[in-house]
């Protein structure tokens, strides 16, 4: 009978009792509601040994690959040692390849991972500083065509690590980069279908990496790119973005300003607003959202009101610290 | 050899199409949106898979008590017998999109008024 270990105590399995089962009858306390393997209340996730198919089903590929399960679903088959606590994040040294103002409220810092790190173009990682501040921010490199890691850092009031990235950071230093996680990446099962991609502030980073790997991959449908921000300073890469846009005939880009009256070549208009208006039929669409947890919210339900498959929205929120 | 209800409405596929249509219905109706708003929308969309899986008469295994407790925020939220009818308006008239006959719908109504009371928590 397989051995089921739980916060270091040992769970004797019966049977065909599920994870699920065995817990609930020596008392702990797992969430839980249908325990029939749909609702997914119950999942945990697996430390060691790996969960039965069946108790992964309907899982996302990033939470299957992390090891998460359905309790009520999963019937061990080997040892488990299981938990309902999130990954702990792998730290890698990596050093200050080059910082650059793009504006006076981005910057872009790439940098020296010390091994090479696996990822998909969009994820975003953990930077850690020695004395312990940890943030996210999202990657905007491709793996297969830059050999750094590319992170676009807004200036934010009274942020502890943007300051410090912007005014007292330099080339050489030595920060830790975690396991890039996130959900806002490109599938290759995107391929033969129009992308729109909404953003707003340093929320480009992502979609940057997503767009070049689209590219890369050959994609020819649309490819539509809603960058948004109160005004100009927010914005940043215009040029490199309107000359992708010549090169590529399936890329359109559409910079956006909430807080200016009509410039030219810009819409005046919130980036998620703009991007609904022009496609208001999103069905068989790829969404990719990132930047402020509001715009990300309501353009998520706006897309799936569109017709977009929820599972084909996918979106990572920037959370301030505070 | 009679086929069940959950057979006859097309099983696990039939629940994955009528999550689509039966999500938008909801979010949309202005006298529940609230209920579903501001959650998780991957979450919510997970439970709602369940929900129709029970209402079709598929597997499940939901006990009043899970009904209760899942539930008994939005009760406090002010949940009551004009939301459930709205739930289970949406519910017949995602069916009737999809082409189910109207005895079928009849058969999923009632299972969905079978649990009113615990989701109530009366």
């Amino acid at each position: 009978m397989p051995k089921l270990t739980f916060e270091a105590r040992g769970y004797e399995l019966r049977g065909n009792e599920s994870v699920l089962e065995c817990l609930t009858r020596h008392g702990v306390t797992v969430p839980h509601s249908c325990k029939s393997g749909i609702c997914q209340s119950c999942m945990m996730r697996s430390v060691r040994g790996a969960p039965p198919a069946e108790a992964q089903k309907g899982l996302k590929e990033s939470q299957q690959a992390d090891g998460y399960f359905l309790a009520c679903s999963c019937v061990p088959q080997t040892d488990m040692e299981v938990t309902l606590d999130a990954p702990e994040l792998f730290l890698v040294p990596a050093k200050v390849q080059s910082l650059v103002r793009l504006n006076n409220k981005i910057a872009r810092l790439r940098l020296q991972a010390a091994q090479p790190i696996e990822y998909r173009p969009g994820q975003f990682v953990n930077v850690r500083r020695d004395d312990g501040l940890i943030r996210s921010y999202s990657l905007a490199s491709v793996p297969q065509q830059d050999d750094y890691l590319e992170l676009h850092v807004q200036r934010n009031a009274g942020g502890q690590m943007s300051s410090w990235i912007h005014d007292q950071l330099k080339e050489g230093d030595a920060v830790q980069v975690s396991t890039p996680r996130g959900e806002c990446y490109y599938r290759p099962d995107a391929l033969d279908h129009p992308l729109l991609l909404i953003g707003t502030g340093s929320g480009l980073a992502p979609l940057y990496g997503v767009i070049r790997e689209a590219l890369r991959s050959g994609h020819r449908d649309p490819v539509w790119l809603f960058h948004g921000s109160r005004a100009r300073t927010g914005l940043y890469l215009v040029d490199e973005l309107r000359a992708l846009a010549e090169t590529h005939e399936n890329f359109r880009y559409m910079p956006c300003l909430s807080g200016e009256p009509d410039l030219d070549g810009y819409i005046s208009a919130r980036a998620d607003a703009a991007a609904l208006q022009q496609h208001p039929n999103l069905k068989s669409w790829r969404v990719y959202l990132c930047g402020h947890p509001d715009m990300v919210k309501l353009a998520k339900r706006n897309a799936f009101l569109a017709g977009a498959a929820l599972r084909d929205i996918q979106s990572d929120a920037f959370v301030s610290a505070h | 050899m009679t086929q069940s209800l959950y057979e006859t409405l097309g099983g696990e596929a039939a629940v994955n199409a009528a999550v689509d249509i039966f999500y938008r219905k909801v979010l949309a109706d202005n006298r529940i949106s609230r209920f579903f708003e501001g959650v998780d929308m991957d979450k919510q969309a997970s439970k709602q898979k369940a929900f129709l899986t029970m209402v079709f008469g598929g597997p499940n295994n939901y006990t009043g008590k899970d009904m209760r407790t899942g539930h008994a925020h939005l009760v406090k939220m002010g949940l009551n017998d004009s939301h459930v009818d709205a739930v289970i308006e949406n519910l017949g008239s995602t069916l009737k999109e999809l082409g189910v006959k109207d005895g079928e719908i009849a058969k999923v109504a009632a299972i969905a008024n079978s649990v009113r009371n615990d989701v109530l928590g009366r």
